[in-house]
């Protein structure tokens, strides 16, 4: 795989305002095909927007965003997950009554077809698209090593099992591009182990771009890349895991300066 | 096809002479990607003769040696038999094993070639292969996350299997004419012994030794070609060897692998076998399992299963000591088994079960009648790795509480004048690899010593009654049996190990591991906040809780002329788990005594000062080999004086 020759992700000089707060003020990054890119930050910088932003749930004041090199700044959500990207969210948003492995399916709706009246009868190509589903779907449930738990439902699994059937959820789309908002917090160290090594996993094996939002600098150094820093709507670096850290606006981000 | 046939010598002319007889029978399923995959005995020959002319492209000589490391995966038998039909040597490792473990053994086993399952055994033997060189070639069965590794000889399965293909165009006879120079003298498999003192022992077994003892408890237990076993065990241990690869050979059962290590439970519901073979560690998880959900029904459930149980508890004792049933619960036990027994039965997958076994170590009477008593007949094996499994066993119809059964067929025991247990038999293994000392002090004459102390009694049944080295007495001269004792207290759900002390002192005394589910689950229930394991195990209501289980041994205990006097003096809750990363336990989880007794001396100390509270720090140790050290303070607690 190469790294950092084709842009799979372009954001360019991208605003957004809530009332008289500029959550975002000018951000402009570009994240090539096969690559993982943290964006990183203090509360309030504006990570989330700018994941808001690239999903279709907000829509910027200013500058475009483009994918795989068309301007789809303007779609909604449903036509972003169907040009291939998907996510997951800060706070656990699954079925909480439904099993593990329906929640997963609901990831693959966006590739579902057919008739309500083949589907119902189950019967035809009905029947043999909803195995292949379901195949797509152990697929998963085998790599993200979740089979103990496939028929439990998902509210009643510990916080860290519900964030990696999340993130079978999003892989079920099997996105291009994947958004993890902050996919380690509120784990233990072992737990964060493994969500490290599945990330990295993800990436290997299915060539799956990723950008997450991580408070975790440990993690962060150790699975991007590349990172980005956001401080106050606006980026103040970009680049490699090294070069980010000893930089000296992030430095003071961080560790606070005194603002005039 | 008889089962005594003296043609048939080896595995691997087993296999074909299965694979002939029966080619449309399943031989091994899988659970993989949430479908149970199905392979015949044809499969089963078809994929271990692929991979042997694999090895065979690699250079692969008679007495090689592979090492075998992964959960339990039809790919992995068929390496097995895959070794075997060249004429080499499986060495089956423990797949938890850390890295230093595995390097002793591949070291001693002078293993050449390894079979391992994923990245994570893989990571490992290329660690091992760094100070071992002798190990040449890894091969991977899942090659997940292994897409960037260029190591030299280094290969998954299909690329071995794709190099076998090219070599059987110049050798279309190669397997066949090695698998006919095999003979049942040859050693067949060296299982390493995890060893509860020392360095582990590798135990040479012959395919003579496996199909006798296979072929003579598939006879007297009536195993059958439609038998279906669960193939979960560790693939190091003897137990899983004869049981999944020896006795499933020889009968023609099929085994059944499960998905992973964490849905063991959930498959055995979906198999149903009818042959389960479980060391008392996963008996008492069932029971535990069981006892959580009884507990947190709806209390008419509660107490009505309570009831029923208690009942058919009571009949089954009086069945095992052969007293005469009483009426009214004889009349009550059909209605139990529609209402209570059945349905736990069927909840537990035991259901079909024609025969189990317990083993490795001695189960707690009490789980043992809880499982007979729901109609599951579970049965005393008194087995060694050096016997090739099979010693005595209880004979259907014959099961008593107290004993491990009579002697199998061909098998002879007789009882040392120390009282230890000494015996032949066909099982008798060819001698540990490369350590003829240790050899010359476990077999003399013919005749093993087992280590055990027991006796036969007049019915000619053995009964064990504890390590002969364990067995001790106290300072005043007072019996006292240490695993007797931890039995009765494992009984609990509770109490997930225990280690009781006594020998030369005034009185007994238990560290006792509590059950982080199930006390979880307890504390969760009482609203007992909790942060960690460390903490949940020093709150004062668990000692509480730990108590009663206490009290309640001791008071059985007054039931025993013998041990009576050994009456637990004082206990203490470990601070954490015992663990076979922290060589405390062994990883068939047996206690290591000795080093436990070291390791906590000053907790032990305190057992015995008039302290109430001790500190201590313990060194753990992580899978990746890395140490961490915990600290608390530890309650002592003093039931005597309560």
């Amino acid at each position: 795989m190469t790294i950092g020759t084709d842009p799979l992700l372009e954001v360019e000089g991208v605003s957004v305002r809530f009332g008289a707060l500029l959550a975002l003020n000018g951000v402009s990054l570009t994240i090539p095909r096969g690559e993982i890119a943290a964006i990183i930050g203090p509360n309030g910088a504006g990570k989330t927007t700018l994941l808001n932003c690239i999903s279709g749930f907000y829509h910027p004041h200013e500058g475009h965003i483009r994918f795989a090199g068309q301007d789809r700044t303007h779609l909604r959500p449903p036509q972003v997950a169907a040009l291939g990207i998907a996510r997951t969210f800060q706070n656990v948003a699954l079925f909480r009554g439904m099993s593990v492995l329906d929640n997963i399916m609901t990831g693959r709706v966006l590739k579902m077809r057919g008739s309500f009246l083949l589907d119902a009868a189950w019967w035809g190509p009905a029947r043999r698209q909803e195995l292949e589903h379901r195949a797509a779907v152990e697929r998963i449930i085998d790599f993200l090593e979740i089979q103990a738990v496939r028929k439990t439902s998902a509210g009643r699994l510990p916080y860290g099992l519900q964030k990696r059937v999340e993130l079978a959820r999003a892989l079920a789309a099997e996105p291009q591009l994947l958004l993890l908002d902050e996919p380690m917090a509120g784990m233990n160290v072992e737990e964060k182990e493994d969500m490290c090594r599945f990330i990295l996993d993800v990436n290997g094996e299915f060539g799956t771009t990723i950008a997450l939002i991580e408070h975790d600098m440990g993690v962060v150094m150790d699975i991007s890349d590349h990172v980005v820093v956001l401080d106050y709507g606006r980026k103040i670096a970009d680049g490699t895991p090294e070069h980010v850290r000893k930089d000296q606006a992030v430095l003071d981000a961080y560790l606070g300066v005194a603002h005039d | 096809m008889s089962i005594a046939n003296a043609t048939l010598d080896t595995f691997p002319k087993r296999v074909r002479a299965n694979a002939e007889r029966w080619p449309r029978r399943v031989a091994i399923r899988e659970k993989d990607l949430g479908i149970w995959q199905s392979y015949t005995w044809r499969d089963y020959l078809d994929r271990s003769r692929r991979i042997a002319l694999g090895l065979a492209s690699l250079g692969f000589a008679r007495g090689d040696k592979t090492a075998i490391v992964g959960d339990n995966r039809p790919e992995l038998y068929w390496a097995m038999l895959a070794t075997q039909s060249l004429g080499g040597v499986p060495v089956p490792l423990y797949q938890d094993s850390i890295e230093k473990e595995l390097a002793y053994i591949v070291d001693h086993a002078e293993a050449r070639f390894a079979i391992a399952e994923d990245q994570e055994q893989v990571d490992k033997l290329l660690h091992v292969r760094a100070q071992v060189p002798r190990l040449e070639y890894i091969v991977y069965k899942d090659p997940r996350g292994l897409r960037a590794y260029s190591e030299p000889g280094l290969l998954s399965l299909a690329e071995l299997e794709e190099r076998g293909e090219k070599f059987a165009l110049g050798h279309p006879t190669y397997v066949e004419d090695e698998v006919a120079r095999g003979q049942g003298e040859d050693t067949a498999v060296i299982c390493y012994t995890s060893g509860t003192t020392g360095t582990p022992k590798g135990a040479m077994l012959s395919y003579r030794n496996l199909i006798a003892m296979a072929g003579i408890a598939t006879e007297r237990e009536g195993l059958r070609p439609d038998d279906e076993a669960l193939a979960y065990l560790p693939m190091a241990w003897v137990g899983d060897h004869m049981l999944s690869y020896a006795q499933a050979i020889v009968a023609g059962f099929a085994i059944n692998c499960p998905e992973s290590a964490a849905t063991v439970l959930h498959d055995l519901k979906e198999i149903g076998p009818t042959y389960f073979f479980a060391p008392p560690r996963i008996w008492e998880n069932l029971l535990t399992n069981v006892m959580i959900r009884v507990e947190d029904a709806a209390w008419p459930k509660r107490k009505l299963t309570h009831a029923f149980l208690t009942l058919a508890q009571d009949l089954e004792r009086r069945r095992l000591n052969g007293q005469p049933l009483p009426l009214l619960p004889r009349l009550l036990a059909p209605l139990g088994a529609l209402l209570v027994y059945g349905p736990l039965r069927d909840n537990l997958g035991l259901r079909r079960i024609r025969i189990a076994y317990t083993a490795g170590e001695a189960l707690g009477p009490e789980i043992f009648v809880f499982f007979r008593a729901l109609g599951i007949n579970v049965k005393q094996l008194y087995g060694m790795t050096e016997a090739s499994v099979f010693v005595a066993v209880q004979k259907d119809g014959d099961v008593r509480l107290d004993t491990v059964g009579t002697p199998m067929p061909d098998v002879e025991i007789t009882i040392s004048e120390a009282g230890e247990v000494l015996f032949r038999s066909p099982g008798v293994f060819q001698g540990y690899f490369k350590n003829p000392e240790a050899t010359r002090q476990t077999v003399e004459g013919g005749w093993i010593h087992s280590g055990d102390a027991g006796f036969l009694d007049g019915a000619g049944h053995l009964k064990i009654i504890d390590r002969a080295k364990d067995l001790g007495r106290l300072a005043d001269g007072t019996m006292f049996a240490p695993k007797y004792l931890e039995n009765k207290l494992k009984f609990s759900p509770y109490v997930k190990e225990a280690v009781t002390l006594g020998p030369g002192r005034p009185y007994v005394t238990a560290l006792v591991n509590i059950d982080l589910s199930a006390v979880g689950n307890w504390a969760e229930r009482r609203g007992i906040a909790y942060t960690s394991y460390t903490d949940l195990s020093q709150k004062p209501e668990v000692y509480e809780l730990i108590q009663q289980e206490v009290v309640r041994v001791n008071r059985s205990l007054l039931e025993d002329e013998v041990l009576r006097g050994a009456q637990i003096r004082k206990f203490l809750i470990l601070h954490k788990e015992l663990d076979p990363d922290d060589e405390e336990i062994t990883r068939t989880r047996k206690v290591r005594r000795g080093y436990v007794a070291q390791k906590y001396a000053a907790l032990i100390d305190a057992l015995y000062g008039d302290r109430d509270r001790v500190a201590v720090e313990a060194q753990v140790t992580y899978e990746d080999g890395r140490t961490g050290t915990i600290r608390a303070d530890v309650a002592i607690r003093d039931v005597a004086s309560r």
